[in-house]
């Protein structure tokens, strides 16, 4: 559809742009992205046509650029201006009339049912129908901005330029708008290139990515191979993160910041544990990073209230989540930074101890029912009925746990925890056997994420050691605590 | 009824009124009827079709060329402020005036078009010369470098008007009488001479006025929505100098109407140049009518220059709509 074949140019001798070259398919959507100063705008310009090119070609269709007439370039490509003021004032409708003129010809062209048809068409879809009679300086940037954006639609052509399309607009309005040119892509077949400043829209909406660099390509192909921790850092020279979209396979980056906040270096104890009749309560001074699979807040994120609420054995309700959210906002933890488990058992009952390391000192807490024990091994045998009994584990270490060590982390607690059922000899009493664990057993990994780096929590790693020996102690002191109150031993 | 429409009819019905008063007001009172009746006075039928009637015609031309160029280049330079004498082709349309006055030229066979030929000559030779120069300058020949160079080229002719008035003796009186502005005593001849070129002008300035509309958000915008910039730039700075040249050089250098018409139009009408271009045509025509008939009358027998007259009730006329128009939150 569209290629660039060794495109170099620029302003005066300075070349802005050189040796550029690559090809967009039909409907293909392709991001240019690269930090101010690239080439990126200077590129655009080019592909346009708007400033001539020192050497190398555009082809469209396989005809050079130079070789159409304005009006039928016009036709093939339509460009998406950056926003700009005017001098007189023009209604909506008029200035997305102006998208019709390379369609229109002779001295007296009549709006034709085709003009009225594509001008309504393109209003329509970026939901500007009701600005029709509007005067365009009356409205906001970012009204202003997707009149523009129903101008180059009612251009009609299967080329859209766009230079940063979302300047100026909300995030609801960015999503509208890339969902519309999107769309356009999709039922249209229309081919896209594009300028972003936001890495991650690009990312999120591109088939494709150019990461342009001191006017020359860096690299380009999908979203995956180009938006990388080494090359965002390498090309904008920012310290980044990339992680991964909650919806789509494509890669997300954040801004890693290089401000010194003045953090109080905070050690979390076994102190940080409050116990009453209703919760056991671990609250820290600053948001911890957690990994859990508790009620409320499951998932990985930010906290500093962690409870784990006593429920009677006949609780039963048909949003637990709200439930507790209720429950939570009773006892003035916020949803936004606490995270909520629920237990059977006596709370006065939770085991808590803290074990020394080298690098800080980490808290276990665990509260076991056994009631409802099941060996997963045999758990395919029987059928299961939701019962009461479970065991919650949690684990809060000092120091910056990376991602594998929350996961092995996660292991390694479950190991102990199982070892320490067989150790007490909990039996699933449906098969009979050693139970591993219960069927609703939930687990917590938190880390303050300062002071020693942690890569690894496997079973033989100091962390791991003291993760092991902890969880195993202290379930086996809950279990037997918890025999003891159903009165199962003497 | 579309704005426009009402625009139309409205302004039409204004330069019927105007046509009809120029014609009919004056020292001697002449009906109308005059124009078409065949068995009308013998005197009145002279005054009608010998004297008022082309000096209608030609103020009507004069500033329908003059409404009609402001409008082309406020929307071609994006400049509320430009008016037709931006570019300097006025300058040096009285500058050929002025040295025909000064030097007392009088060229044989062209007679009383002596001043007006040179005037045309000297517009056609500053409108080359600031083209040139500007295209010099700036090989895309934006909007900016027009702008300056006509800024340069009628400071530069501005003064030596100025030195040629400085000069003179006994032509002051006449000179300054030029620059202020007269279409009395032209005559048929006038109207002849000017009438092909405000054709032409005015043709160039229709064909673009979609082009113009597009400019209006810019050249590079312009060009990405199909226009051919450069040709169709290089045909609006024609047909706008050839309105002006004209205009100067038939009647002097009448201020106002090249600014304001067109806003006026704008105000009441909208700004889309396919309307504003042909409804400034028709209302500079209304208003240099109605101002000659005031230039001629107020003080009678004696007469003013007529750019006396076009700011002193334009101003306010314009000051009126744009006030009204403001209130109504419409612009």
């Amino acid at each position: 559809m569209l290629e660039i074949k060794n495109v170099s140019g620029g302003y005066d001798e300075k070349l802005v742009v050189q040796n550029v070259s690559f090809q967009v398919k039909k409907g293909e959507m392709l991001g240019i992205l690269g930090p101010n100063g690239s080439g990126k705008s200077t590129l655009l310009k080019l592909i346009s046509g708007i400033l001539p090119m020192k050497s190398g070609e555009v082809l469209i269709e396989d005809k050079t650029l130079q070789s159409f007439a304005s009006k039928e370039l016009a036709k093939k490509m339509a460009v998406l201006p950056q926003l700009h003021s005017q001098a007189f004032s023009h209604t909506v409708r008029d200035t997305v009339s102006l998208g019709r003129y390379p369609h229109q010809s002779g001295w007296f062209s009549s709006w034709s049912n085709e003009d009225e048809a594509a001008v309504q068409a393109a209003m329509k879809l970026t939901a500007i129908q009701r600005y029709e009679h509007q005067l365009l300086e009356l409205l906001s940037g970012g009204e202003q901005q997707r009149v523009f954006v129903a101008q180059a639609l009612a251009q009609q052509a299967p080329i859209l330029l766009l230079d940063e399309p979302t300047n100026h607009l909300d995030i609801a309005h960015q999503k509208q708008l890339l969902d519309t040119i999107k769309t356009q892509t999709i039922e249209n077949e229309i081919t896209v290139i594009s300028i972003f400043h936001d890495i991650n829209l690009a990312s999120l909406y591109c088939d494709r990515l150019l990461l342009m660099d001191q006017g020359q390509i860096k690299v380009i192909g999908e979203p995956q191979e180009v938006v990388k921790k080494s090359l965002v850092e390498a090309v904008y020279e920012a310290r980044v993160s990339t992680t991964s979209h909650p919806e789509r396979p494509k890669p997300q980056v954040t801004i890693l910041p290089d401000v010194m906040e003045r953090y109080k270096e905070r050690i979390i104890t076994a102190e940080n544990f409050k116990v009453t009749e209703h919760y056991v309560l671990f609250q820290a001074e600053i948001q911890l990073k957690t990994w859990s699979s508790a009620v409320i807040n499951a998932g990985s994120g930010w906290y500093k209230n962690f409870v784990n609420r006593r429920v009677d054995a006949s609780y039963a309700c048909d949003n637990v989540q709200e439930e507790m959210l209720v429950y939570l906002a009773n006892y003035g933890f916020s949803e936004a930074d606490t995270v909520g488990m629920m237990t059977a058992v006596r709370t006065t009952d939770a085991v808590i101890k803290e074990y020394k390391t080298p690098f800080g000192n980490i808290i276990i807490m665990v509260t076991a029912g056994v009631g409802n024990a099941v060996d997963v091994s045999r758990a395919y045998e029987v059928e299961m009925l939701p019962a009461i009994g479970t065991i919650n584990t949690w684990v809060i270490v000092n120091g910056e746990l990376s991602d594998e060590a929350f996961i092995q982390s996660v292991i390694t607690a479950t190991e102990a925890k199982t070892k320490a059922l067989a150790f007490e000899q909990v039996k699933d009493p449906r098969t009979g056997t050693i139970a591993t664990g219960t069927s609703t057993d939930s687990v917590l990994i938190a880390a303050t994420q300062k002071g020693t780096h942690i890569p690894y929590a496997g079973p033989i790693t100091e962390i791991g050691k003291k993760i092991g020996l902890g969880v195993y102690e202290c379930t086996v002191e809950a279990i037997q605590v918890y025999k003891k109150a159903k009165g199962w031993e003497s | 009824m579309s704005k426009s429409m009402i625009g139309y009819i409205m302004s039409i019905s204004v330069l019927l009124l105007a046509i009809w008063l120029g014609v009919s007001v004056g020292s001697v009172k002449v009906p109308i009827q005059t124009l078409w009746d065949t068995g009308a006075d013998a005197i009145a039928t002279n005054i009608v079709w010998k004297i008022r009637m082309p000096r209608v015609v030609l103020a009507g031309l004069v500033g329908a060329s003059l409404a009609i160029a402001g409008a082309a280049f406020q929307s071609l330079l994006k400049n509320p402020l430009a008016d037709p004498y931006t570019l300097g082709v006025s300058s040096g349309a009285s500058v050929g005036a002025v040295a025909t006055l000064f030097f007392g030229i009088s060229i044989p066979f062209l007679g009383i078009f002596t001043l007006p030929v040179f005037s045309m000559v000297g517009a056609l030779v500053t409108m080359l010369l600031v083209i040139s120069f500007a295209k010099l300058v700036d090989r895309g020949m934006k909007m900016e470098t027009i702008i300056l160079t006509g800024i340069i080229f009628s400071s530069f002719l501005g003064s030596v008007i100025s030195l040629m008035i400085a000069l003179t003796g006994e032509e002051l009186r006449q000179i300054i009488g030029w620059l202020l502005g007269s279409v009395s005593m032209r005559g048929w001849s006038f109207v002849q001479m000017a009438l092909p070129f405000v054709i032409i002008g005015t043709f160039l300035l229709w064909i673009n006025r979609r082009e113009l509309n597009a400019m209006l958000f810019g050249e590079e915008r312009a060009k990405h929505l199909g226009v051919d910039v450069k040709k169709r730039k290089m045909m609006i700075l024609i047909g706008g100098s050839m309105l002006t040249g004209t205009a100067v050089s038939v009647s002097g250098t009448i201020g106002f109407v090249g600014l304001v018409v067109p806003h006026m139009t704008r105000l009441l009408f909208g700004s889309d140049n396919r309307h504003v271009l042909p409804l400034s045509f028709i209302n500079g025509a209304s208003l240099l009518i109605i101002c000659d008939l005031v230039s001629r009358t107020i003080i009678s027998p004696t007469e003013l220059p007529i750019g006396v007259i076009t700011a002193f009730i334009g101003a306010p006329v314009f000051a009126f709509i744009f006030f009204k128009q403001r209130k109504k939150g419409g612009v």
